[in-house]
């Protein structure tokens, strides 16, 4: 019943180096290059639809979006159980409180009237979970399903499994709960079915799964059909990962997913335009979202020393090494290897809508970027939006005499830094002030 | 001597009329790097720079101008089946440095690998450099130097970060490999310590990585019990918000973490010098490595 959806988001490895606007000129894909996440996620409301559409079963439900719809979508439904679940992209709902002081995302109600009253109360409102952060999240959909009777829940979910490169299966017994939990205390519950890609998941291997569910006769035969749609579903799709938790068998027998939780890979996004439709911006930074239409890479944290680096690797080792001398990162931005003068300004524009920062370290290694591009980029910034906020800047690489004589001519007040180290503690010392 | 590239390599580059193809081609070239061929499938018969033959097709290029190691400069859409047709042309070495493959691709590319003898360097990688011998990809040549550390980094530029630290304390490379950020690499953290480990040359390595997967910690297992050359490793992403790393599923398939903390106790456990900051990876290892 309870909603225990983790993000499965990865810091990008990105490592691209490529010169200045030229990505891809013969694939009109611009945004291909410029996801900032690996993965999208999806509301649940929205994965169940698609497990509608792959013949997964999933119990009766009907999104709304504002407080005028909740009286038709409730009438669909028998006057028995409700639930109703808010819709954010964050897990822990269930637990979670709403800044009104409203307690739970998740509320499983016995009548129509309390079911409206529910959905009222929490259309609207901020939802504050464990994986929210303090500010919460606002809800804008609310989800009502039909309350199933579980006799068992279980746990079911497919991803990549990166150490041998192929899809696997993940199932377990202990449905419903926290599935780490299980794998550190109870490892002999998980049941694990690797899949070679050129095969498909075979049969045997959904038998697998069904029998050490327990699954006997018809209830077994459903579950080798859920779980090959469940894979098609993953393949077709280019989902990074597909989740069940839980997984239900009623006492009448019947199985079917009570939550849904898909990631999709978002290199993969341009060869499905239905799936990319289904994107909700409002769940992400809108700093984020702003940064990924120039090309750059961000993410917002929490706190207030801003930094500029070209490459991902890069760019963590050098919040890393703010952190090491005392301060604490603003923010992770690579703005890639080939940032024209009007990206570095862009970059600098976002850094600076963040209110928290109190100073900014570029860090260029430039190699195939020249360093008089981005120290042009830096003063034409300085120029446009004004930096009121302490800049060091650590230059090494292609161009960098010509970088450093440019910064040194400008008349701004600009830090520089030979090495790294030497940045980082300035920055720290001069934000701290 | 040196690991999988140096003078006697041919080089063909698939994509090379494209803007990043030809312009990174055009720097392979004035390093020094043999580029005998161009793929580009509809502009076979022209050449590239009025010098280097252009072909529709890998199988032509290795043919006709005995290519024997490729580097993927393909858009996205399409670079997996480009590393296919390599692999299918008997090409020993295909180095891809395009960003952003699906990773279901990929999943296909790496089945077919293991059915192959080719090796795959990257996707998403900065290529494979020999100092004074070949480049093959995006990195700044001149911040190399021959020399005696071989370097595997997951990170393009903090890979050059690493690199300028040995030259400008006067230590060389005898090979830097990008081995690439993406989770479905062709050439892992293991495989390229097993090169290194084998090559006379190499006398101590640096071994960068990030956070996330367990590549790292695999690699450790094995210095630890195979390799007497001093090493030396930076992990990055320390301080990265636990929130955006890997979920509970791809620990459960993994058994362990991929935290930095988790890699950097492995590696140290392994009798690796780790570099508490990036500022300090080439000190860290010339602490464990003394040059003769």
């Amino acid at each position: 019943m309870l909603s225990r959806s983790l993000p499965t988001e990865l810091v990008s490895g990105s490592t691209a180096v490529w010169p200045s606007g030229q990505p891809w000129e013969r694939c009109d894909e611009r945004r291909l290059s410029n996801a900032s996440k690996r993965f999208m996620n999806i509301h649940e409301y929205q994965a169940k639809t698609l497990f509608e559409q792959f013949g997964i079963p999933v119990p009766k439900g009907r999104a709304i979006q504002a407080a005028n719809e909740i009286d038709d979508a409730l009438a669909t439904f028998n006057e028995a159980g409700v639930v109703v679940k808010a819709q954010i992209h964050a897990g822990g709902r269930s637990k979670g409180t709403f800044v009104n002081g409203y307690q739970g995302g998740v509320h499983v109600v016995s009548t129509h009237g309390e079911a409206a009253a529910a959905a009222r109360r929490m259309l609207g409102n901020t939802l504050v979970t464990h994986q929210t952060g303090p500010q919460g999240r606002n809800v804008r959909t609310i989800y009502f399903t039909e309350a199933s009777a579980i006799e068992k829940e279980y746990y079911l979910a497919i991803l990549l499994d990166r150490a041998t490169s192929k899809p696997v299966i993940v199932a377990s017994t202990e449905g419903g709960v926290d599935i780490e939990e299980v794998a550190s205390t109870a490892p002999e519950k998980i049941i694990k079915v690797s899949i070679e890609p050129s095969l498909g998941l075979r049969p045997y291997q959904a038998r697998q799964v069904a029998y050490g569910f327990g699954f006997k006769g018809d209830q077994n035969g459903a579950m080798v059909r859920l779980l090959s749609n469940l894979y098609r579903l993953f393949w077709e799709e280019d989902a990074s990962l597909v989740e069940i938790n839980p997984l239900i068998s009623t006492p009448t027998g019947d199985i079917c997913a009570l939550d849904a939780k898909v990631s999709f890979d978002d290199n993969a996004l341009y060869r499905h335009p239905e799936i990319e439709a289904l994107r909700d911006l409002n769940e992400e930074d809108p700093k984020e979202v702003e940064a990924a239409r120039f090309n750059l890479n961000y993410i917002a944290l929490d706190g207030n020393i801003a930094c500029l680096v070209n490459g991902a690797g890069l760019a963590m080792a050098t919040m890393d090494i703010i952190k090491h001398f005392g301060g604490n990162p603003a923010n992770f931005l690579d703005v890639g290897g080939g940032a024209d003068e009007k990206q570095v300004t862009q970059a600098f524009t976002i850094i600076l809508s963040d209110k928290n920062v109190r100073g900014i370290l570029v860090n260029i290694f430039g190699g195939i970027m020249k360093c008089d591009t981005i120290a042009t980029g830096i003063i034409e910034a300085a120029q446009a939006v004004g930096i009121s906020v302490p800049l060091v800047v650590r230059l090494e690489g292609t161009n960098v005499e010509t970088g450093r004589q440019l910064l040194g001519d400008s008349g701004l007040a600009i830090n520089t830094a030979d090495t790294l180290s030497d940045a980082a503690r300035k920055i720290v010392s001069l934000a701290i002030k | 001597m040196s690991v999988l590239v140096d003078h006697n390599t041919r080089l063909v580059v698939q994509g090379i009329t494209g803007n990043a193809g030809a312009f990174h081609t055009r720097q392979c070239i004035a390093y020094g790097t043999k580029v005998v061929a161009g793929v580009t499938p509809g502009k076979g018969g022209e050449r590239f720079d009025e010098c280097i033959p252009i072909f529709d097709t890998v199988a032509e290029a290795v043919n006709r101008e005995g290519a024997n190691v490729s580097m993927v400069f393909v858009p996205p859409p399409y670079a997996a089946d480009s590393i296919l047709e390599a692999i299918d042309c008997g090409v020993e070495l295909i180095v891809c440095i395009t960003e952003g493959i699906p990773v279901r691709d990929m999943i296909e590319v790496k089945d077919r690998l293991s059915r192959s003898r080719a090796r795959l360097i990257g996707p998403n990688c900065p290529g494979i450099i020999t100092p004074g011998q070949c480049k093959i990809g995006i990195m700044p040549g001149y911040i190399h130097q021959p020399g005696k550390v071989g370097i595997i980094s997951r990170s393009g530029t903090l890979t050059y970060e690493a690199v300028w630290q040995l030259t400008s304390r006067g230590h060389g490379q005898s090979t830097c490999i990008g081995i690439g950020g993406d989770p479905i690499v062709g050439t892992r953290h293991i495989d390229a310590v097993k090169l290194f480990a084998e090559d006379p040359e190499t006398e101590a390595l640096i071994l960068i990585g990030e956070i996330g997967g367990t590549d790292e910690e695999d690699a450790a297992a094995f210095i630890k019990d195979y390799v007497d050359k001093p090493v030396a490793a930076f992990i990055a992403g320390t301080t990265a918000p636990p929130g955006r790393r890997m979920g509970h599923a791809g620990a459960i398939v993994s058994g362990r973490s991929g935290t930095a903390s988790g890699k950097i106790e492995a590696l140290r456990e392994a009798g690796i010098g780790v570099a508490p900051t990036p500022s300090e990876i080439a000190q860290t290892l010339l602490t464990v490595y003394n040059p003769a």
